[in-house]
């Protein structure tokens, strides 16, 4: 039960749902960057909806199938062949025995997963089979895969049983719904004005640790720099260059730098498809309303799952 | 700082987390922990900038040195990166800039120098901090967290030792 990597792609690690409550070690939870489309990934495949998958982003990689299994590619959409058929997304595939997956280029957002039948087995570290490339732990050896890996897969812990899924999800990324953030009163009335109807773009600079925008310097009128606190996922911090940083999956646990926002949870997953050149626009909402959005997402997953 | 995923409604453990915060206003702080004593050989290869540090300061080598391991230092929490701790109480008088192009790959167990912080490199890790030091001693327990040698609010001291002891207690 595996798979050997022919070529791993731009850079493809094993993903869960993510590894918390370590954050006082320095370690940020790391995990899928769209975790809504590793769970729809898995649900398709009858896989328990936090099993670990293979995230890859931008250039998708080669693996050869050493068992006949289901799989599901789920995310953006990369064009995809099993041999030389094309195969599409958000859907259960039979692969048999000897046959090689291609994944190339996305043709929409930054990432997609392969989502195979009892998932990708590597050791558990502090609870979660993440990948956390900076801290080199979790995952496959602390590290992207590599050519020549073997991958094995897990015993499968749910029905098995593939399932359609009329996938709803909402992944037009233009628009990223915010919070204030912590240090919101550092920035006056005319920065907020220009941060929330500018555009920015998304540097090539950008990863799993922070998407870095450019495009539409953003100025704080009190302190550069703060006393060092603790940054939460999806704080928009904003450096002395005035060009915001979204503090992402593998972020530092703490920073001393303004947070102007906090990308609300319910976008999240909208973050994890970002890629270079994209264009964005922040937009504010209330607490209430963010935390209103996440129920709703919650809500959307567990009926996915409820439905058969 | 608290992380929340809203199973329940914000509006329901705001109550919790109030109470959590009056707390820390009441919390007498009891340390009851021994004194976590770090050996350090100072200096040569295992602290490639110490005589930059000298020279900053304005300090001869011996004085760097003995300023360094003199003091009580409070860890004020692990972050920013995996098992890093930040320490409170250098003396001031050994504040210097840090590096301005970041050496690739600084060894496990480094002691090091920012602005006015110090700090241990935990695992081999790049960086940008000045490097006076080097401990033998495995700061972080990558294989089993709980059992590293620093958590939040223990206090340590430096003690310096020469580079046979150093090389002794790598064994």
């Amino acid at each position: 039960m595996s798979i050997t990597v022919l070529k791993p792609g731009l850079q493809s690690t094993i993903q869960d749902l993510g590894r918390y409550n370590y954050s006082h070690f320095g370690i940020s939870a790391s995990g899928a960057a769209d975790p809504l489309s590793l769970q729809i990934g898995n649900m398709l495949i009858g896989n328990k909806k936090y099993a670990s998958a293979i995230e890859m982003t931008i250039i998708g990689g080669e693996f050869q199938f050493n068992v006949e299994c289901y799989i599901a590619i789920s995310g953006s959409e990369f064009d995809a062949a099993l041999d030389n058929n094309v195969i599409t997304n958000h859907k259960a595939i039979i692969v048999s025995k000897g046959q090689t997956l291609s994944v190339g280029q996305t043709k929409t957002g930054a990432r997609v997963y392969l989502c195979v039948q009892g998932g990708i087995n590597v050791d558990s570290y502090l609870s979660s089979k993440s990948t956390h490339i900076l801290s080199g732990i979790g995952g496959h050896f602390g590290r992207p895969i590599i050519k020549g890996d073997v991958l094995t897969f897990g015993k499968n812990e749910n029905s098995g049983i593939p399932k359609l899924i009329n996938n709803i999800l909402d992944m037009n990324t233009s628009i990223l719904r915010i919070n204030n953030g912590l240090q919101s009163n550092h920035f006056n009335n005319n920065t907020w004005n220009d941060f929330t109807s500018n555009s920015f773009l998304v540097s090539n600079l950008s990863n799993r640790m922070g998407i870095r925008l450019d495009g539409n310097k953003i100025n704080s009128t009190i302190d550069n720099e703060i006393i060092t606190e603790g940054v939460p996922l999806g704080a928009i911090q904003v450096p002395k260059s005035g060009d915001p940083i979204i503090s992402f999956v593998e972020h530092q646990t703490t920073g001393g730098y303004p947070k102007i926002a906090n990308v609300i949870m319910a976008d999240l997953y909208k973050v994890g498809q970002l890629k270079p050149g994209d264009k964005i626009k922040f937009d504010l909402v209330t607490i209430e309303e963010a935390e209103e959005l996440r129920f709703e997402q919650l809500a959307f997953i567990n009926n996915l799952e409820k439905n058969d | 700082m608290i992380s929340v995923d809203p199973f329940s409604r914000l509006s329901k453990i705001q109550g919790y987390i109030n109470t959590i915060i009056e707390d820390f206003d009441n919390m007498e702080i009891i340390n009851e922990e021994p004194e976590v004593i770090i050996p350090v050989v100072y200096g040569g290869k295992y602290g490639p900038d110490l005589d930059k540090v000298a020279k900053h300061c304005g300090l001869s080598i011996e004085e760097v040195i003995k300023k360094h391991s003199n003091e009580d230092y409070l860890v004020y929490f692990i972050g920013f990166s995996i098992g890093f701790p930040y320490l409170g109480g250098m003396s001031s008088s050994l504040a210097t800039p840090r590096l301005e192009t970041p050496r690739t790959s600084v060894p496990k167990g480094s002691i090091a120098i920012a602005g006015s912080q110090t700090g241990i490199y935990p695992l081999s890790s790049p960086g940008g901090w000045n490097l006076i030091g080097q401990t033998p001693s495995h700061i972080f327990n990558v294989d089993n967290t709980k059992k590293s040698m620093l958590k939040m609010g223990d206090l340590i001291r430096f003690k310096s030792i020469n580079a046979e002891e150093f090389e002794d207690r790598l064994l």
